[in-house]
């Protein structure tokens, strides 16, 4: 009985989330890409300078966050390929989509607030440690996106 | 308050200076929110209790700057940056840190 636990709840959650996280994948990729077109207009730079012909009539500072976590079979992977080294594909879409998500959200906060343009845009990357002390429980990674917003005259 | 993330506030003249404000929080996971987020950490994907936590957070940091760049007199803070770190298994610190000036 012990051994079933043993070996087929972690085969099980193996084998689930490696399609649910590609299901999951797939559909964020296709949000993420709608939301991008909805922001088709917004200007974003990482530059501080912007064109002198920019009247600004206000600035304000916004920020797009989110916290993210790989799943089950991905860890798994991870772990494994980390004992030969190398490239560690399967965390890298992850990471990817979480920086589109926090620019995603920082554009959307930005045009709430009536702003289309921003400038010295900065993206940061957090890990954000284990809940216990063990080393397991609930690990994530965050990505802030910031910058500064301008609000040009009409 | 005027805040921004670049050297001066565009549109606008630097014409007093009020050294660094910062203001920072640190918070804990709630445990509920750590058992839900722990069942989401098997399926992966956002972990959407700790985003609103960190961007709550994140806000409180941003106000402590505010009232520290009220209280030297300031009326905007340029350069402001952002860090979260991990302080402790299942805590983390929220720092906003920027430069207070008076702008015109």
């Amino acid at each position: 009985m012990e051994i079933i636990l043993q070996v087929a709840v972690p085969a099980v959650l193996f084998v689930a989330t490696y399609f649910s996280g590609r299901a999951m994948e797939a559909r964020h990729d296709r949000l993420l890409s709608a939301g991008e077109d909805r922001n088709e207009d917004m200007i974003v730079m990482t530059i501080e300078d912007y064109p002198s012909e920019w009247q600004v009539e206000r600035v304000n500072v916004v920020i797009g966050s989110v916290v993210v976590s790989h799943d089950y079979y991905r860890r798994v992977v991870g772990v494994l390929r980390k004992v030969v080294g190398g490239r560690l594909k399967v965390y890298e879409p992850l990471l990817a989509r979480a920086r589109r998500e926090a620019l995603l959200r920082m554009m959307n906060n930005a045009r709430a607030q009536g702003f289309h343009h921003v400038v010295n845009v900065r993206l940061e990357t957090a890990r954000l440690a284990n809940s216990r002390r063990d080393g397991t429980g609930t690990a994530g990674v965050e990505v802030v996106a910031y910058g500064t917003a301008l609000e040009l005259a009409a | 308050m005027i805040i921004s993330n670049t050297q001066t506030i565009p549109g606008k003249t630097i014409v007093d200076f009020h050294g660094v404000v910062s203001g920072s929080t640190v918070r804990a996971k709630h445990i509920g929110r750590d058992i839900m987020a722990g069942l989401k950490n098997l399926v992966g994907g956002e972990l959407k209790g700790y985003t609103e936590l960190l961007e709550e957070s994140r806000q409180e940091a941003l106000r402590r700057m505010i009232l520290q760049a009220e209280d030297r007199g300031a009326n905007a803070v340029v350069n402001v940056r952002f860090a979260t770190s991990s302080v402790a298994q299942g805590a983390a610190e929220l720092f906003a840190y920027g430069s207070a000036v008076t702008v015109e």
